[in-house]
């Protein structure tokens, strides 16, 4: 098929709208592995919008591309927990064996291969993804394979199954997980009760966004449902991005029906008809199922016009994908998105809940908020609450990885103790635990009496272990690269602190570093958590300035003993000038030593 | 249009109306918040964060904050002072700001602002990315290696002239100010030297041609008077024009 006949079926399916713009390039990117300058002009005529916009929406997200990757496009996960389990030396290995430079298509074209962040496969890593298909367990041998089956040309369709399988690897299931109830039940429960009596459950239960930051759910229906508009949205937040998270990846997997659930109920209280999932590029693997489970709802009368027989009960969900960028995974920036958008956070107020999607009133959630809402619906609001604590009622689901026998789903009522949950897991020998991810709080065994709250250490569910043996400026240098990859770019402390904080902690693992640049961290980190835009430039010095706090050893034992080092080695920089005289003789360098 | 509504800029009573800015409260009444991505005659953005202030023990961009009754707001104080000067030396590290060799030194925003900030070096390593300069138009140039993102060249050419000539590109720190055009050079767009894009842009970035140092340098506008008394260079350079 032309490119032109493409263009013009994706366009035409979605009514030419620009909002669908990203939709759109992530089709043309899977079809012709980029969005060649054809392309863009094409889509510019067709949705009226300029090409050096679109060019714009193109150069944001990670997984698209404006020059062809290779025929086999692979992208190692690059989260800690994947280093920690050989991905670094796999990725190496594979290079070699394939002669490739990490970044750049092979001369032919066959292959590309580069680094990602987190795929959400930490329980089971290292984890790639081949043209967005993910592999799980690498390992030498499975290196080995994948060399050969690119060599051979051998189509993805064609590789092992086994490598493309995902475990769920659920170790310890509560109210949640244990589910057992019918599909519909929810939905059957809210035309019975009504919507104000469901919407007073949702809100006694004291159930509080999943995602991290805690909002209570009752309360944002709520205001959603009081915001006038001729069009409410429900939005499923399933980019599941930050570090160490995979708890989304196993609810969409297993539990899809309640997702679902929770979202038409919310669509029944607030008033809307149509909802959108938006599901992280890195699980692809799940669109497919996630239709497939739609579709069966919409044949029992779940989804779809008169839901239940009720009339006037009409709700649909569509999904939409991401496209490589984390700070998506903020509800905003995720409705710039939708929106077919650069994911810039907007400003706030107004909030979603009045000026949300195509600025009508929006209630977006994440997937583990919608499921819990829609068993609050059947079994009640005292049902949940009994479960917890005070402050934070029900569940939370841990996504745990790292050093520990038994990695995978773990559902804690919360109040759970730090050690409590690491003897469960098998980590006898944690030096510190990283929960809530990059953006999260690093607790050294003195903390390991705290508790999983909202009240208390507050997370969306990343849990990853570091053992005695781990050195811990690894993490972090891991997690400032991460920030700088994933910045947004719009406001100024998150773009450039976050790149001076890369380059200091750089600094300090490359041995150059003396105390003035430690207390540079520490003001470039306070600056950035005071004035920028969104929560990502926020938390994003949190790493830095939370192990400068709590484990200032892992940056003293790599101190130089003066205050100020310069940020370069005076020898290596002359190696430019030395290439070019040809030069190599002892003239020609600067003893550091001596 | 009279209000009851006040809240104390640094002690002094700011009156203010439903939905105004700080920033907007604060212009009408005469009192200098310093800003950069900020222009009056724009929807606010919000992005430079130069505009800082501390309300209730929390930093909030002043263009973008609704105004409200009864808070005490910061805007001078060492605190809000050091934070602003830190963020304008990131973005002198960030581009390639060499103010003896460019032509707007004395008129541009970013150094007036360091200035005010008393800002006396750039502290951080510099950057010294790898920009070009598109001097493709005959009437205007373009020097990337001045672009602090403000944006207000592309809101102006989206809101203004209609043209959207310019957009943004890339992500984080690669985020950059691109041309529409089917070169990407700004002398086969559709820009104008008469385009509001034209007279929006508060540092050397978009240039007219033709017209070097007709005002020397010590008598320019910030050379002059501090940034806090007069304002934007572009308000100004309207006003000249009138």
């Amino acid at each position: 098929m032309s490119i032109d006949t493409f263009i013009n079926e994706i366009t035409a399916k979605s009514g030419n709208r620009p909002d669908y713009l990203l939709q759109t390039l992530y089709e043309i990117q899977q079809q012709y592995s980029c969005i060649s300058g054809q392309a863009v002009k094409l889509l510019a005529d067709k949705l009226s919008l300029t090409e050096s916009y679109i060019h714009g929406v193109v150069g944001f997200y990670s997984f698209l591309h404006n020059t062809p990757r290779g025929t086999f496009d692979i992208l190692i996960s690059d989260s800690i927990t994947d280093h920690m389990l050989g991905s670094r030396e796999l990725l190496d290995s594979l290079c070699q064996k394939l002669g490739v430079v990490p970044g750049q298509p092979r001369t032919d074209g066959r292959v590309s291969v580069d680094t990602t962040s987190c795929t959400g496969m930490c329980e089971q890593g290292p984890a790639m993804l081949v043209n967005g298909w993910t592999i799980t367990r690498l390992d030498p041998g499975r290196i080995e394979s994948i060399a050969e089956l690119i060599e051979a040309d051998t189509p993805v369709a064609q590789w092992p199954q086994e490598f493309f399988l995902v475990e769920d690897n659920i170790q310890r299931s509560d109210i949640l997980l244990s589910d057992d109830t019918a599909d519909g039940d929810a939905l059957r429960a809210l035309i019975a009760q009504g919507d104000e009596a469901t919407l007073q459950q949702i809100e006694s239960s004291g159930l509080r966004g999943r995602g991290g930051a805690g909002f209570r759910t009752g309360m944002k229906w709520r205001f959603c449902k009081q915001a006038d508009a001729d069009q409410h949205y429900v939005v499923c937040n399933a980019d599941e991005g930050e570090p160490g998270t995979f708890k989304d990846r196993v609810l969409l997997n297993s539990y899809a029906d309640k997702v679902f659930e929770g979202m038409t109920l919310c669509a029944g209280i607030i008033g809307a008809t149509k909802g959108y999932l938006y599901l992280r590029a890195e699980y692809r693997f799940l669109r497919a199922p996630l239709e497939r489970v739609m579709q069966k709802r919409r044949e029992a009368g779940l989804l779809g016009t008169n839901i239940l027989g009720k009339q006037g009960f009409d709700f649909d969900i569509e999904i939409h994908m991401g496209a490589g960028a984390y700070i998506c995974g903020e509800e905003s920036s995720l409705i710039e998105s939708l929106e077919g958008k650069r994911g810039i956070p907007r400003k706030r107020p107004p909030f979603p809940v009045t000026h949300g999607y195509l600025n009508k009133p929006t209630v977006v959630n994440n997937v583990e908020t919608f499921m819990a809402a829609a068993l609050i619906a059947i079994h009640g609001a005292s049902w949940f609450r009994s479960v917890g604590t005070e402050e934070s009622s029900g569940t939370k689901l841990l996504s745990i990885s790292g050093d520990c026998e038994k990695p995978g789903i773990y559902e804690y009522p919360f109040g759970a103790s730090i050690q409590h949950i690491l003897q469960d897991c098998g980590a006898s020998n944690a030096q510190a635990v990283q929960v809530a991810g990059a953006a999260g709080v690093t607790l050294p065994a003195e903390e390991f009496e705290r508790r999983i709250a909202f009240e208390d250490v507050s997370t969306g569910g990343s849990f990853m272990v570091f053992d005695q043996q781990r050195d811990l400026l690894d993490m972090v240098r891991n997690f400032a690269h991460f920030f700088v990859h994933e910045s947004c770019g719009f406001c100024t402390p998150c773009r450039v602190g976050s790149s001076l904080m890369k380059d200091l902690v750089d600094k300090v693992y490359a041995g150059h570093a003396g105390q003035y640049d430690l207390d540079e961290m520490h003001d470039i980190g306070a600056l950035m958590r005071a004035s920028s835009h969104c929560g990502l430039g926020t938390t994003a010095p949190n790493p830095m300035l939370d192990t400068l706090n709590k484990f200032p050893q892992i940056y003293s034992k790599r101190l130089k003993h003066s205050s100020y080092e310069p940020a370069f080695d005076l020898d290596a920089a002359l190696q430019d000038a030395r290439d070019i005289t040809g030069r190599d003789d002892a003239g020609a360098h600067i003893g550091t030593e001596s | 249009m009279s209000t009851n509504k006040t809240f104390k800029l640094d002690g002094k009573t700011i009156p203010f109306d439903e939905g105004d800015t700080i920033m907007d409260a604060a212009l009408r009444a005469g009192e200098y918040i310093p800003h950069l991505c900020h222009n009056p005659e724009f929807t606010p953005h919000g992005s430079c964060r130069v505009c800082i202030v501390d309300v209730n023990g929390r930093q909030v961009s002043a263009c973008t904050q609704p105004a409200t009754a009864d808070t005490e707001v910061d805007n001078t104080s060492d605190k809000i002072m050091g934070q602003r000067r830190e963020l304008l030396q990131m973005l002198f590290v960030e581009g390639n700001h060499v103010c003896p060799g460019c032509e707007k030194s004395g008129a541009c925003q970013l150094q007036a602002v360091a200035y005010y900030t008393n800002m006396l070096s750039p502290h951080f390593t510099h950057f010294f990315p790898q920009r070009s300069v598109d001097a493709s138009h005959p009437d205007t140039a373009i020097d990337f290696n001045r672009c602090i993102l403000c944006e207000l060249c592309v809101r102006a050419s989206r809101d203004v002239d209609h043209k959207n000539v310019f957009a943004i590109d890339g992500r984080g720190i690669n985020t950059h100010l691109v041309v529409n055009s089917p070169t990407g050079k700004l002398g086969d767009s559709t820009f104008s030297a008469s385009d509001k894009a034209a007279h929006v842009c508060p540092v050397g970035a978009i240039l007219p041609k033709h017209t070097g140092y007709e005002r020397p340098i010590g008598d320019r506008l910030y050379d002059r008077q501090p940034i806090s008394i007069v304002g934007d260079v572009a308000a100004y350079e309207q006003e000249q024009e009138h």
